[in-house]
């Protein structure tokens, strides 16, 4: 469970290579790093940026792409409105910027590995980003552990990465997909129009073959308390339900 | 490497020096938690003190809270990089459960151990003298669950991952014995004014 650490993550200088639009609120920036590292499924790197006179603003963000060969690592940031960070990216960051971040971090929101029992993924808005990776990573990997993913979203145009997540429930062998829409009805059957709640974890986790082995829950606090506790109830334990809460 | 186009929301400068390099200020307090949020009856709950293996005293909820109270206001720092200043506290400081237990100096360091398996190292210096308690109390009310009521440990000047919460007992080891956080990555001391964020920070 606790990965061997590099001895120090250091700051290095990444390009920004590309920006999509996610959603409304919602942008990826791809970085390509100046020297790649070694990451697992969940875990995150924490952004610096620097004002002229020196006054620097940290922050983290989960990896949205999984690990792999590539130096280009995925980050989606959401636009928080009161932000100081996020609207920098999204208002001024430009393709060819440099941004100075470190990583790998964080030894415990970490995909458990191929041998593991069915993984439950819980999350809400972009806390679907380092479930995202779990997931990428399951399919390029091919490891047969089977997954369910529970994502809540205000709206069907909010969801974070949905058309991804639509063709991996189409083409990826033992994945579950629900979505929990908050602020209009779904019109997908096995989704629901409405807050989580512990008999939607449920009927979530009963779409896996057996019952998971551990469950990764990644949302504002609220949120990942009424998830957390849901998993509790369908019997899961509490040191397999491992948890990420938006800080400020 | 100055960030082009970047000039962030810099405090007034009569807060800057109370806010450690790398922070933020919020007015909102953040819960930050690894697991799920245990549930603890007060009628259930004790406090052990253990020197190596062997425990000292416990107390239990009643016992705990007749133990001499203290207040303190103080900046806490979260690793993640929020600050929030001016916080209030009150709860048993730890000098005061020493005394309780007949113990001076035990061990040169402690670990904090927790309801919910989560541990954290502090060195005996940065518990006694008035720096650190087992807080009861927040803003004048009971803890809540969520800030790790009924009670946590608060150590304010070091990050506040140190401050564990739904503490249970104190572990008094000779070596500087790695707790939850720092056995995956984060600092074994984690002053915030000199950054100590990561393990070789």
């Amino acid at each position: 469970m606790t990965e061997a650490l590099a001895p120090t993550a250091r700051w290095q200088n990444c390009a920004i290579v590309d920006i999509a639009t996610r959603t409304p609120a919602i942008k990826s920036f791809f970085l390509r790093l100046s020297e790649t590292f070694n990451y697992t499924a969940g875990q995150h790197v924490e952004v610096r940026l620097i004002a002229p006179n020196g006054y620097t603003a940290m922050r983290s963000y989960s990896i949205a792409s999984y690990p792999s060969d590539s130096k280009v690592i995925e980050l989606a940031i959401e636009r928080l409105t009161d932000g100081e960070v996020s609207p920098f990216f999204h208002d001024v960051a430009q393709v060819g910027d440099t941004i100075e971040l470190r990583g790998p971090l964080g030894g415990h929101f970490l995909w458990p590995g191929p041998s593991s029992k069915p993984v439950l993924l819980i999350g809400a808005g972009s806390g679907v980003v380092p479930l995202m990776a779990m997931i990428r990573y399951r399919k390029a990997s091919a490891e047969p552990v089977p997954v369910a993913l529970l994502l809540s979203s205000r709206t069907w145009r909010e969801v974070l990465f949905r058309d991804e997540l639509l063709e991996l429930e189409r083409s990826l062998p033992h994945f579950a997909f629900a979505l929990a829409l908050t602020r209009e009805p779904t019109t997908r059957r096995t989704d629901f129009s409405r807050r989580i709640d512990a008999e939607m974890v449920a009927d979530v986790a009963a779409r896996l073959p057996v019952s998971p082995g551990c469950a990764f829950v990644c949302g504002s606090n609220a949120f990942v308390d009424i998830a957390a506790d849901a998993a509790l109830a369908f019997g899961l334990e509490a040191r397999a339900i491992k948890t990420e809460r938006y800080g400020a | 490497m100055v960030t082009r186009g970047f000039t962030g929301r810099q405090s007034g400068s009569e807060l800057s020096d109370r806010i450690p390099p790398g922070q933020h200020l919020v007015d909102n307090f953040p819960v930050l938690t690894a697991g799920p949020t245990p549930r603890i009856d007060p009628a259930d709950w004790t406090f052990t003190l253990k020197v190596g293996p062997r425990p000292v005293k416990a107390w239990n909820w009643s016992e705990f809270n007749a133990l001499p109270r203290t207040r303190m206001t103080r900046d806490i720092h979260c690793v993640t990089s929020w600050s929030k200043l001016n916080t209030a506290w009150e709860g048993v400081a730890i000098d005061d459960i020493l005394a309780d237990a007949g113990l001076i100096a035990p061990t040169p360091f402690a670990l904090a151990h927790c309801y919910d398996g989560y541990s954290t190292n502090v060195p005996l210096a940065d518990l006694t003298t008035g720096k650190a308690m087992v807080a009861l109390k927040h803003e004048g009310q009971p803890l809540p669950r969520d800030h790790g009521g009924p009670a946590r440990l608060l150590v304010p000047h070091l990050y506040f991952w140190k401050s564990a919460k739904w503490v249970n007992g104190l572990q008094f080891t000779e070596r500087d014995q790695a707790g939850f956080w720092e056995l995956r990555g984060y600092h074994m001391y984690g002053d915030p004014w000199r950054e100590q964020r990561y393990t070789n920070d």
